[in-house]
């Protein structure tokens, strides 16, 4: 609206205008028409700018408040990325230990691999041996002098089975689990993943509850917005009044909010994601050593490239929106009178 | 320019604002609107700017039949008439220069057409020396004539002045009813509403009189445009 007062007007200056422009004598022509709508729009965004860092203070209050939305949303997020992360680490097999009673001789245990084997929905089966099993636990578990103090060996035969991938009921394996129960020879039997499939659903939860919880959020900021667009209209609505009176278009005098409202969404994207990172920052260093305990090849996962992207876009969107939600049932109100 | 066909406008609750108004201004002729307050003067006027619809009859402008125009085209028809108020109406933090050119830069003209007009039109109106001032510093005649500026510069075939001297004193407001002869005198048709009597009786200029919401004559009978239409 007010693009002409950036540059100072100076006394005309016929020989450098087109002559075309000179013998025109209603309304400019099409390429200058053509300019002066890009410049409305050029215009239209760094002037709304301008305008909310004007009033600086109630800009940052919005701001900070969007960011602290967003940025729960999107903490949310990173946090189920990095333990789905985590959690993909871990194949969730079917595989089915059989722990066999402890006074079962190796050549019965070899008597029963064979007859596990009949079953044609196994796919595979493995003894190991008390022996075996020591030596693996000696190797691996920290504990090997103090088992070297141990007169007997505790540990039970085991016997390995993995079901064909075919068989995924999880009702079938369940029933093959219990069968494996009963027989004489195992003491107990149990899937050996089945804590990761619990985990994994309990991901899937957390993963919907993420989605869910964004989408609040996401109306929250679009409310928030909305207001802050509201105040900015009934501030100017004298403004608006004139601009209408003198033959504005209600496109023309959305412009300016509009783009108030993608720098507001654009700039809370920004700050949402500095927040997100120096939380991410400030929470890597004891991930990391957590992970290292655990020998985990766990690494903490930051916003990358695409997620940063997709992050300004939805709040800029967000912003955009909220305001044009104003406009539209607001903007028909304000009347000249 | 502008024809009023047995126009009637009611308000829900306050009755009949205008009754049965008819007449026709021709391209380039100049006409004052007065009456008592609450004769319908401002109600008139609205009609014209697209600013309320009428409840009965029909409002001509260059042609086109107002109550037929939809809200979008409203904006279109309104670039077709300059608005002068009696506050002024301007934007009190821009400066004169881009309150005039409010207008050009909302019908989408370039940055050198917009300057041209505007100077022309500042111009016209003796303040081409204040264009970067604030409408704050200028006196009340100025500021006027500023508004004036704005509703000249798109170049509109129709001028409507509500009360333009309202707030200026006698010689000041000679001064702007010269202005609005000046521009007669291109071609634009000139619609003032004022109850200054004492002005209006110095020029010689078409007088509508509107008396309770009807068009009477300067007796106050009802005036026989009137009787013709009906």
């Amino acid at each position: 609206m007010k693009h002409v007062n950036k540059r100072p007007v100076r006394p005309a200056k016929p020989v450098k205008q087109e002559p075309r422009w000179q013998t025109k004598v209603s309304g400019g022509n099409f390429v200058d028409k053509f300019h002066a709508y890009h410049n409305l729009h050029a215009h239209a965004l760094f002037s709304s700018l301008g305008r909310l860092l004007a009033s600086r203070f109630s800009l940052v209050m919005t701001v900070v408040v969007l960011a602290i939305a967003i940025s729960l949303a999107t903490g949310f997020y990173i946090l189920v990325a990095n333990l789905q992360q985590l959690a993909g680490n871990l194949e969730a097999s079917n595989q089915i230990s059989l722990f066999l009673k402890d006074d079962i001789s190796e050549g019965r245990a070899n008597k029963f691999v064979g007859s596990i084997r009949q079953n044609p929905n196994i796919q595979d089966v493995k003894l190991i041996t008390k022996e075996q099993a020591l030596a693996e636990f000696k190797a691996y578990s920290g504990f090997g002098e103090a088992i070297k103090a141990l007169e007997k060996n505790p540990l039970p035969v085991v016997i390995q089975v993995l079901p064909k991938n075919s068989l995924k009921n999880e009702q079938a394996i369940k029933t093959m689990l219990d069968d494996f129960n009963r027989s004489a020879e195992v003491d107990f039997a149990q899937m050996d993943m089945q804590w990761v499939k619990r985990l994994k659903s309990i991901m899937e939860v957390a993963r919907r509850g993420v989605f869910l919880l964004s989408l609040l959020l996401g109306a929250g900021v679009l409310l928030i917005t909305a207001t802050t667009i509201r105040l900015e209209l009934y501030n100017r609505r004298d403004e608006v009044v004139i601009a209408k009176l003198v033959g504005a278009t209600n496109s023309f005098i959305q412009r300016p909010f509009l783009y108030s409202g993608f720098w507001i969404g654009f700039f809370s994207g920004v700050t949402a994601w500095f927040i997100v990172t120096v939380i991410m920052l400030i929470l890597k260093q004891p991930v990391e050593t957590l992970s290292r305990l655990y020998e985990g090849a766990f690494h903490v996962l930051f916003l990358g490239f695409t997620e940063t992207m997709a992050l300004l876009l939805i709040s800029s969107v967000l912003g955009v929106m909220g305001s044009w939600i104003v406009l539209h049932f607001q903007l028909q109100q304000l009347k000249p009178e | 320019m502008l024809k009023f066909d047995n126009v009637s406008m009611r308000y829900p609750g306050a009755g009949d604002v205008l009754r049965n108004v008819s007449f026709h201004l021709e391209r380039g002729e100049m006409a004052f609107l007065t009456g008592h307050s609450g004769a319908g003067k401002s109600t008139l006027l609205k009609l014209i700017a697209l600013i309320e619809r009428c409840s009965r009859g029909q409002v001509f402008l260059d042609g086109k039949n107002l109550n037929l125009a939809t809200d979008r085209q409203v904006p279109y028809m309104r670039r077709k008439v300059g608005l002068i108020f009696q506050d002024y109406k301007l934007l009190q933090d821009r400066t004169v220069f881009d309150n005039v050119a409010l207008p050009l830069v909302i019908a989408g003209y370039g940055h050198n057409e917009v300057s041209r007009r505007v100077r022309a039109a500042l111009d016209k109106v003796g303040l081409l020396t204040k264009e970067k001032k604030y409408p704050a510093v200028l006196s009340g005649g100025e500021q006027q004539r500023v508004g004036i500026a704005r509703a000249v510069v798109n170049k509109p075939p129709m001028i409507l002045a509500d009360e333009p001297t309202g707030n200026l004193d006698p010689e000041l407001s000679a001064e702007i009813m010269h202005l609005f002869e000046q521009f007669q005198q291109v071609g634009v048709t000139i619609l003032i509403a004022s109850h200054d009597i004492s002005l209006i009786a110095q020029m010689d200029h078409r007088i509508l009189k509107l008396d309770h919401g009807q068009l009477v004559d300067e007796f106050g009978e009802l005036a026989e445009v009137n009787d013709e239409a009906r």
